[in-house]
């Protein structure tokens, strides 16, 4: 008896070690640091009367084995004639400038990260600080993620000197990404966003009827929101050298908008410099419940919108991009280098948001709709 | 018989216990191409969720980090 116990205890020993010894090779080669690598983009958006570009870099380095910290300086110069501005008010030029700093700390098989963002433009900025945790499980094969972040707006009125108002937003998120098979990775996302504070828009009206014609006056939010978005994607490497990509998001909030988006994606490298991208996206959402195209009469309901944002409506989007890796010369601390381009076409199909520039009766003009063409041009480097 | 019984099962338990990866790391070539990240050129999806959160009423899980973009 006293043989078979000694018999378990090693094996017990034995198997406790083996344990700890893969637990332990394979925390080396778990969780990693991302690439140091430095990015530059110039980004443009063009339609519906809308212009919107400018650069974005994204520098990253690591430092030591355990730390990579990062740098994003992101414009936006936007020059807007849109449907809203051109019923309502004057065409504007506008900047924003939006500037990140992050740290990720790696530890065995944790991630910690923490990242501060400041977001300015002449009539809104807005502060965040997000710190997030994930962690490599079940022999590497899934990483669980946690997140929260908090936000501080505040919100200006350039034509009102005297208008000051602020937003708060709190964002919790949880991921998990599992390998399924060798060829074959899931990721799914949960976040819960709370906002509270001013969250309209200070410039925008709303329409009522009046007599044969309209009027408009201020729209109204309530101060609160919360919403909650789930997300699954799915990464498939194919037989030979190429990858397909799935994506599903629901969408609701308490503002009574249900949104969803799916999306597709084929990734095709060609020989060893070329990388071809092939997606299509679709998505849509139903009005939120304070939302009206017309309302019969001033002051029609406590809360209102005219936002199209909040109208029912759907988009559908076209991308496609390249991208070529340089060629490998001496570049000194360089070890690789690439150029991309993509372009996206966005349709955007409005069901309950008019088009005021047309001379139809009120409450009879068409459906809005527009374009939009999105480009995005950048050079990537490895070092 | 009884002793191999015994070590079997104990064995077998520990190994449950340590969870088996099922695809192993040397079989994760495919999975660490390039081509498999669900975010390969972060400066690019940081972007298009901009993008998109400036037209849509839906945002959050996207995945990656960040505190949205503030933007109205």
């Amino acid at each position: 008896m006293q043989k078979v116990v000694a018999g378990v205890v090693v094996a017990v020993t034995d198997r406790l070690l083996t344990v700890l010894l893969l637990g332990t090779s394979s925390a080396a080669m778990a969780a990693v640091l991302p690439d140091d690598r430095g990015d530059l983009m110039y980004h443009g958006y063009e339609g519906g009367g809308v212009e919107v570009s400018g650069p974005s870099i994204l520098v990253r380095k690591s430092i030591g084995d355990s730390f990579s910290v990062s740098g994003n300086y992101y414009v936006d110069s936007i020059s807007s004639a849109s449907i809203d501005v051109i019923t309502t008010a004057s065409p504007y030029t506008e900047e924003r400038e939006e500037m990140s700093l992050g740290v990720d700390y790696l530890r065995n098989k944790t991630m910690m990260s923490l990242a501060f963002t400041n977001s300015e433009e002449s009539d809104y900025l807005a502060r965040s600080a997000a710190f997030s945790i994930s962690h490599d499980l079940f022999g590497d094969l899934t990483t669980v993620s946690l997140g929260y972040a908090v936000g501080d707006d505040e919100v200006g009125n350039n034509t009102d000197p005297t208008f000051s108002e602020t937003a708060q937003r709190q964002n919790f998120r949880l991921g998990v990404s599992q390998i399924l098979t060798k060829n074959a990775v899931l990721g799914i996302n949960w976040e819960t966003i709370a906002d509270e504070g001013f969250l309209n828009n200070p410039y925008r009206t709303v329409r009522y009827q009046s007599g044969d014609t309209y009027l408009t006056e201020p729209e109204v939010y309530p101060n609160t929101r919360t919403s909650n978005a789930l997300a699954m994607r799915l990464r498939y490497y194919l037989p030979y050298r190429a990858a397909v990509g799935g994506e599903y998001r629901f969408f609701q909030d308490t503002w009574g908008i249900v949104a969803h988006n799916i999306e597709l994606d084929y990734t095709h490298p060609l020989g060893k410099d070329w990388i071809f991208d092939l997606k299509y996206r679709f998505y849509t959402q139903g009005a939120a419940d304070f939302y009206s195209d017309l309302f019969a009469y001033e002051g029609e309901t406590n809360y209102r919108a005219r936002d199209k944002e909040l109208s029912t409506f759907n988009s559908h989007s076209l991308g496609i991009g390249v991208s070529y890796e340089l060629p490998k010369v001496d570049w000194g601390l360089i070890e690789q280098g690439s150029l991309s381009f993509s372009y996206d076409y966005i349709q955007f199909n409005y069901d309950d948001f008019r088009d005021l520039t047309s001379s139809a009766p009120v409450g009879e003009e068409p459906p809005y709709s527009f374009s939009a063409n999105v480009i995005k041009a950048y050079l990537s480097i490895w070092y | 018989m009884g002793k191999i019984i015994v070590v079997t099962f104990v064995s077998l338990l520990l190994q449950a216990c340590g969870v088996e990866p099922w695809v192993k790391p040397y079989e994760r070539a495919h999975l660490s191409d390039r081509i498999m990240q669900f975010d390969r050129d972060p400066v690019v999806s940081a972007y298009e969720h901009h993008v998109y959160q400036a037209r849509e009423a839906a945002r959050g899980a996207e995945g990656g980090g960040g505190g949205g973009c503030g933007c109205n």
